[in-house]
């Protein structure tokens, strides 16, 4: 039994500590932004933000998470609110099958809180461990800069909601 | 670098320095300038072989910064005594060796003298390239005046008096720079000539893998017992390598050309551009300088041997345990790690069993922190083994957990000390030095941060 740290909320989990994140969030928690892929660490679409850092889920077990804060895309907006980054991947229709959209969104939220205003190079360099199968990386490239842009423009109240 | 390898070192510099002014023989004459020769004026098959020469000599990884044009040089190059910057070797004119003759660019590469007669820095390791034949510094004169000329000026370099006076150079060419290192032997194989030539001259192995002196030479005495570079180790490649198996011609030849072998590992960290380079030469050569290694490694000692055998049977059939010392390593690396490092999967895309990994056998425990940190990324328009980076997951008391335990369970070698140290290190240059340039086709790419010093 341990306590982990989700989007804000303190859970108890059941599980043994060699468990990998990925598992505890969708089956546990049954927060499923976060993706299977590969499972080996090697296609990104299960990253999340862990300390504000972006790490990768499925090769995190939960024995490196005491005291630590998990961030996932539910954490970031909702459907109704949703957060800057999700906003921007909308609008610039970023996502076709969206499977890796969700890790993607959220090393680009990691990377917009390090640094608000990155180049084109540091965005594709940044999600260079991210693949996608459909091919929507320029749509990508864009969303983040768009999401930069709405978090510099957009009021506290959302920015407040982004990960610690 | 500690203080008293300061003033020993600039003592004798200034020693040094003003025994060589007084006999005047830092002087160089110039040669004259000539027009850029018309790339079409090279005869091709020459152009050819000079472009495999130039990847046996990794001129690329030195010559080109990350995201940079081929050759124009400006890599910083951290030394003990300052920053040296690489220079452009493309063949513009005012920036580059364009107005340079052939006789500038063998003079260059036989004493490190430019072609306005100044004295170059030994981090270009002309030590070595004073092997090369005049035939074969011909094909690489040719190779590089037919690259695409780049306008880029030298960066200055970061060193301090008396080392930014290029003349106290001469001295150390006199104390250092031996012509001939490499002689011919009749009664070995042509393939082992040819390898020894390659080895100790234009591939200039020892570079790295040869630890240097106060002075920053390579020690004679010590040939390649093991060196530093950029923030890694290079192993010992004599009888003292780390190596769990011992290696052989095949293993070698296999490792220089593919860039693994299932008994060794993946080619990594600074060694990932050396066979990027090696993977499209001339296979003969790579066989050559094989050959010519398994002899400078020797034929392993019997216990050696049966130390390889053992671990190459463990490995077939890993025996379970369980750390009763180190439960929080040994429980990291059973969650984080074994998933890839302990299945069915083949190398290269399945990870080494680490009872075989030459890093975890190594003296210290730099290599590993630095793959554990920023593991291995994946390299642009090539196949490449990949690992995902731990080190945004992991603390340093985990990672020094997790090191500890792999020392233990996976060598026969005693503990590391000073681990910690290392993994701080190895977060502070974390992925600045892990890969190397873009450069031209075939390399790795993502050198992110190399350019920095």
């Amino acid at each position: 039994m341990m306590i982990l740290k989700v989007n804000g909320h303190h859970h108890q989990i059941d599980a043994d500590p060699d468990t990998p994140l990925l598992y505890v969030l969708r089956n546990d928690l049954e927060l499923n932004a976060a993706k299977f892929g590969c499972g080996l660490g090697q296609c990104g679409s299960c990253t999340v933000i862990v300390d504000g850092k972006a790490v990768l889920s499925c090769v995190t077990p939960l024995l490196l998470l005491e005291g630590k804060q998990v961030t996932t895309l539910e954490g970031l907006g909702s459907i109704e609110a949703p957060a800057p980054i999700q906003r921007a991947f909308m609008e610039e229709q970023a996502a076709q099958c969206g499977y890796c959209i969700a890790g993607m969104m959220m090393r680009a939220q990691a990377l917009l809180q390090k640094n608000p205003k990155p180049s084109d190079e540091q965005i594709r360099a940044e999600l260079e461990p991210h693949l996608c199968r459909c091919g929507t990386h320029m749509r990508i490239l864009r969303a983040v800069h768009r999401a930069a842009h709405l978090m510099q423009t957009t009021d506290a109240s959302t920015v407040r909601r982004s990960a610690q | 670098m500690t203080k008293s390898r300061i003033i020993v070192s600039v003592l004798a510099a200034l020693l040094i320095g003003g025994a060589v002014s007084a006999f005047a023989i830092a002087w160089r004459p110039a040669i004259a300038a000539i027009e850029p020769p018309a790339p079409l004026s090279f005869d091709l098959v020459l152009v050819k072989r000079g472009r495999d020469l130039a990847a046996i000599g990794n001129c690329n990884d030195c010559h080109t910064v990350s995201g940079g044009k081929d050759f124009a040089g400006g890599l910083p190059v951290p030394t003990p005594f300052g920053t040296i910057y690489s220079s452009n070797i493309t063949p513009d004119a005012e920036t580059g060796i364009g107005r340079w003759t052939e006789a500038a660019f063998r003079r260059a590469m036989g004493s490190g003298v430019n072609r306005d007669g100044q004295h170059l820095y030994p981090t270009f390791p002309y030590d070595h390239f004073t092997n090369v034949t005049d035939e074969d510094d011909r094909a690489l004169y040719a190779y590089l005046m037919t690259r695409q000329p780049v306008h880029a000026a030298a960066r200055a370099n970061q060193l301090s008096f008396p080392l930014d006076r290029r003349f106290v150079i001469a001295g150390w060419k006199v104390l250092f720079l031996r012509r001939g290192t490499y002689h011919p032997d009749s009664t070995k194989s042509a393939e082992w000539n040819r390898g020894a030539y390659l080895v100790e001259g234009l591939a200039h192995c020892g570079a790295c893998h040869t630890p240097r002196n106060a002075l920053g030479a390579e020690r004679a005495s010590a040939q390649f017992a093991g060196g530093d570079v950029d923030n890694w180790h290079a192993y010992a490649i004599n009888a003292q390598s780390p190596s769990p198996v011992p290696w052989d011609a095949d293993a070698l030849f296999a490792y220089l050309r593919d860039g693994w072998h299932p008994d060794h590992g993946v080619a990594r960290g600074p060694m990932a551009q050396v066979v990027s380079n090696l993977s499209s030469v001339p296979e003969s050569d790579i066989r050559a300088i094989a050959t010519y290694m398994v002899g400078v490694f020797g034929a392993p000692t019997p216990d050696r041997k049966r130390r390889g055998e053992e671990v190459l049977a463990q490995v077939k059939s890993p025996p379970v345990l369980a750390s009763k010392t180190n439960a929080a390593g040994a429980a990291i690396y059973a969650a984080a790690c074994a998933v890839c490092h302990e299945t069915d999967r083949a190398l290269p895309y399945g990870g080494v069993n680490l009872a075989l990994s030459t890093a975890v056998s190594s003296p210290d425990a730099r290599n590993v922190a630095n793959l554990v940190l920023s593991g291995v990324g994946a390299v642009e328009g090539e196949r490449s083994p990949i690992m995902p980076g731990f080190a945004s997951s992991m603390n340093d008391d985990q990672i020094a957990a997790l090191l500890n335990y792999l020392r233990s369970r996976f060598s026969n070698q005693p503990a590391w000390t000073g681990v910690e140290k290392e993994i701080e290190d190895a977060r502070r240059t974390q992925t600045v030095f892990l890969q190397t340039s873009p450069g031209p086709r075939n390399a790795p790419a993502d050198a992110m941060q190399r350019e920095k010093p």
